[in-house]
């Protein structure tokens, strides 16, 4: 197998020919964010986060999508890289309605963890604040468009692993959003398989599983009794 | 069908045609202000007066001075009407035998006329685009003919030593386009027509449809067999019924003819084309969502490499060029490189068609040599503005490109003048504009429209777009200060350099080019700052020249 070796960020990185500039940084260590990138699907090169700098190439390059090649040097981290990044953040918060505090993701979202990683401390643009639906109807998941950064991995995964093509895109511009089958109710869909992969793809809150939202936290108070009564009896259920 | 045959049916209408013709415009400018109508009535007139077996009333192509529309021509005395109505008809016709055509006259050798150099549309406004016959008379199929008889690589040689580049706006050099298919291993590869033409105010690419649907396909096949291709589609924007219908009569046309299909000239050449019609989305002029559409998925673009001449419709080898380009094919391999490669400059090669608009006496169509001066356009053919002001800015490229002030009209048309002064070529699209117009409203409308027409793929061009909508309204509202100016150019400079696609990418020139000419109207918006900011310092260089 050919072998390329490259510069990434002044370190010396080799890379099978063919293999991503991203995929070939993250195994020399060196992480370049991404949001629409998932291993195990094709690329869509679409957040424009991972953009990076080849010398000799007039325009900022997706490392997702640019094959690492002999001799070539890259640059992840410049200034105004940096500040493309948080630029493109700063769009992507302004585009939904992402409320970090009620979300079912806080804390494990890859849109909040990068804003925070990245110093994206506020947002200099106006809030778009679209009027946006959830859909409940599915009886294990739902999707909650308010969240949807159209990063179109629930898209790709259904499609190319799952093999249902469930979820497509809808609409153009800031009213794109995602369809299940011609756009009906994702529980009357008759492609989906109900296998969750899209839930475990989706970076932000936007698809999750039913139960997990905030407003649907439970108190079970009947297991404080349950507990008691077993360790008094000394019976333990398996 | 062989080249005896072609000639014969040249010959035979040449022999039919009548010693006196009234030609009107049936294009679709002309055809909005009832030339259909003018048209009946032309043919009635003609019968009424007894003279149907030496005038002929014929609908032809768009000769060009749409403003006039709908324009009569009557030939060979090289009369011109204006503003025609049905009630002109039997004054038309009794101008042909010294009587007073009671219609507006149209000076035929005013420079609108006299200027141009017409390549591309050299039958339009001349002859019946409905009609092959009348396309074969003219020259057609004659080029397909010589092509036949020649090795492809021998073609493309042609091609690239002609000089011509894409005319949909990059102006990549064609014959490296076509070098680059016809090197791909031999097996199923596609010639794809771009004619998705979307920007505003922009219709050469309608026109070469309408008016010269066989040009359009008779380069199309060449090239078919220059690259080793047997299968072509033509993508027309929905918005264009006339030019579909107009390519559909041709196409069936051709083949019933034998020029398409099958043994064309009775060689082992075949090559097949349908329409694949646009479903109203700006963004499939870009090649790679163009493909998407046709194949039937969701026209959007997708990065490049790999670039459609390695892997485009259906994963294959895919040929893909502006209308314009196709239409220019024919007339090089009639006459040769040599003679194209003649006109025009010493990077740009040729003629060009552009659609003049906006505050101009003349509007309409014109074809230019390259290296014609924006002055020339815009003074000597447009005849300056339609009230007689003074013209403030010329905008050319559309949505990509970029508005040219008044102090650069002499700037030669060509691909590099243009784009140093920081404008494009692009399609052909060309707005005059005068003191009325305020280049920060011009910037926002063409950010509505990128907006508007933004696939949704990408961040910054889905959403940086609707923010400098945004903030171009709150800056023409007078809401805006100069820390918002500093957000709208580090905006512009984040779309441009991330976006996935060209229409992205190029989506901010209007708001740079605008400011970079006439900053001054930007500044006299702006409001003083509510409270003091600390100076910003930005990463992304607020600079608007690059």
């Amino acid at each position: 197998m050919a072998v390329v070796t490259l510069t990434i960020d002044d370190k010396p990185v080799s890379a099978r020919a063919g293999e991503s500039v991203l995929d070939a940084a993250k195994e020399a260590g060196i992480e370049i964010p991404t949001l629409c990138h998932l291993p195990g699907v094709s690329e869509a090169a679409a957040c424009r986060l991972c953009l990076v700098q080849v010398e000799g190439r007039g325009r900022l390059q997706a490392a997702c999508v640019t094959a690492a090649a002999e001799g070539m040097v890259v640059r992840t981290q410049t200034d105004t890289l940096r500040e493309y990044r948080r630029m493109i953040l700063e769009l992507l918060f302004t585009e939904g309605n992402h409320v970090c505090a009620v979300c079912v993701a806080n804390g494990n979202c890859e849109l909040q963890t990068l804003a925070a990683e990245l110093g994206m401390d506020h947002v200099r643009y106006p809030y778009l604040n679209p009027a946006r639906p959830v859909d409940v109807t599915h009886k294990q998941y739902a999707i909650d468009h308010n969240r949807c950064i159209l990063c179109t991995r629930c898209v790709r995964t259904c499609d190319e692993i799952e093999g249902a093509h469930t979820w497509d895109v809808a609409g153009r511009g800031t009213s794109s959003h995602v369809i299940a089958d011609m756009g009906q109710p994702w529980g009357e869909s008759v492609t989906c398989t109900s296998c969750g992969k899209c839930v475990q793809s989706c970076p932000t809150g936007a698809l999750f599983r039913q139960g997990s939202t905030v407003a649907e936290m439970t108190k079970d108070r009947e297991k404080l009794g349950d507990l008691v009564t077993a360790r008094r009896e000394k019976k333990w259920s398996v | 069908m062989d080249h005896d045959d072609l000639q014969r049916i040249a010959e035979g209408e040449r022999a039919a045609a009548k010693s006196a013709e009234i030609r009107c415009c049936t294009s679709s400018g002309c055809r909005a202000s009832g030339s259909k109508e003018v048209l009946s009535r032309l043919k009635a007139a003609v019968e009424a007066n007894g003279l149907g077996d030496r005038v002929a009333a014929v609908g032809v192509g768009c000769p060009g001075l749409c403003s006039a529309g709908p324009v009569v021509q009557t030939h060979p005395d090289g009369a011109a009407f204006g503003k025609v109505t049905a009630d002109h008809a039997d004054g038309i016709v009794s101008a042909l035998s010294g009587g007073s055509a009671g219609a507006v006259r149209i000076d035929p050798h005013q420079p609108f006329f006299t200027k141009q150099l017409r390549i591309v549309r050299a039958t339009a406004g001349q002859i019946d685009p409905e009609r092959i016959e009348a396309y074969i008379a003219a020259g057609g199929y004659e080029g397909l003919y010589r092509v036949l008889q020649r090795r492809p690589d021998e073609i493309v040689a042609d091609v690239t030593a002609s000089g011509l580049r894409g005319r949909g706006g990059a102006g990549y050099p064609t014959g490296l386009k076509w070098a680059t298919v016809a090197k791909m291993p031999p097996g199923q590869k596609y010639v794809i027509c771009n004619g998705d033409e979307g920007d505003p105010g922009a219709f050469m690419d309608r026109s070469v449809m309408e008016d010269a649907p066989h040009q359009v396909l008779e380069g199309m096949a060449i090239a078919a067999y220059a690259i080793g291709a047997n299968q072509g589609y033509i993508y027309v924007r929905a918005e264009y019924p006339l030019a579909i219908e107009r390519l559909q009569t041709a196409i069936t046309q051709a083949r019933k003819a034998g020029l398409l299909g099958r043994g064309v000239f009775q060689t082992p050449f075949e090559f097949e084309v349908e329409i694949r019609i646009g479903a109203g989305a700006f963004v499939c002029g870009e090649e790679t969502a163009l493909i998407a559409s046709v194949q039937g998925l969701r026209g959007t673009p997708r990065p490049r490499p790999p670039y459609p001449a390695e892997s485009g419709l259906w994963d294959r080898p895919t040929l893909i060029n502006n209308v314009e380009t196709f239409a220019t094919i024919p007339a090089i391999l009639r006459n040769g490189p040599a003679w194209f490669a003649a006109i025009g400059t010493a990077t740009s090669k040729g003629t060009k068609i552009f659609s003049l608009t906006g505050k101009v006496k003349n509007a309409g169509l014109v074809e230019v040599p390259m290296g014609t001066t924006l002055r020339e356009v815009v003074e000597q053919l447009g005849g300056g503005t339609a009230d007689g002001k003074a013209v403030k800015a010329v905008q050319t490229g559309g949505p990509s490109g970029g508005c040219v002030p008044a102090s650069l009209l002499d700037t030669p048309i060509d691909y590099e003048s243009l784009a140093s002064i920081g404008s494009i070529m692009g399609s052909g699209g060309m707005i005059v504009m005068d003191d009325a117009d305020r280049m920060p409203e011009v910037a926002r409308f063409f950010m509505e429209f990128c907006a508007d027409e933004s696939c949704g793929k990408c961040v910054p061009c889905r959403v940086g777009t609707v923010q400098l909508h945004g903030l171009l309204t709150k800056l023409v509202e007078k809401r805006a200060t100069r820390h918002d100016l500093d957000t709208l150019i580090e905006l512009c400079h984040l779309v441009r350099d991330t976006s996935l696609c060209g229409l992205g990418q190029s989506a901010p020139n209007p708001v740079l080019s605008t400011l970079r000419y006439f900053a001054g109207e930007y500044e006299a918006l702006l409001q003083p700052e509510e409270f003091a900011r600390p100076t910003r310092r930005s990463a992304v260089p607020l600079t608007v020249i690059s």
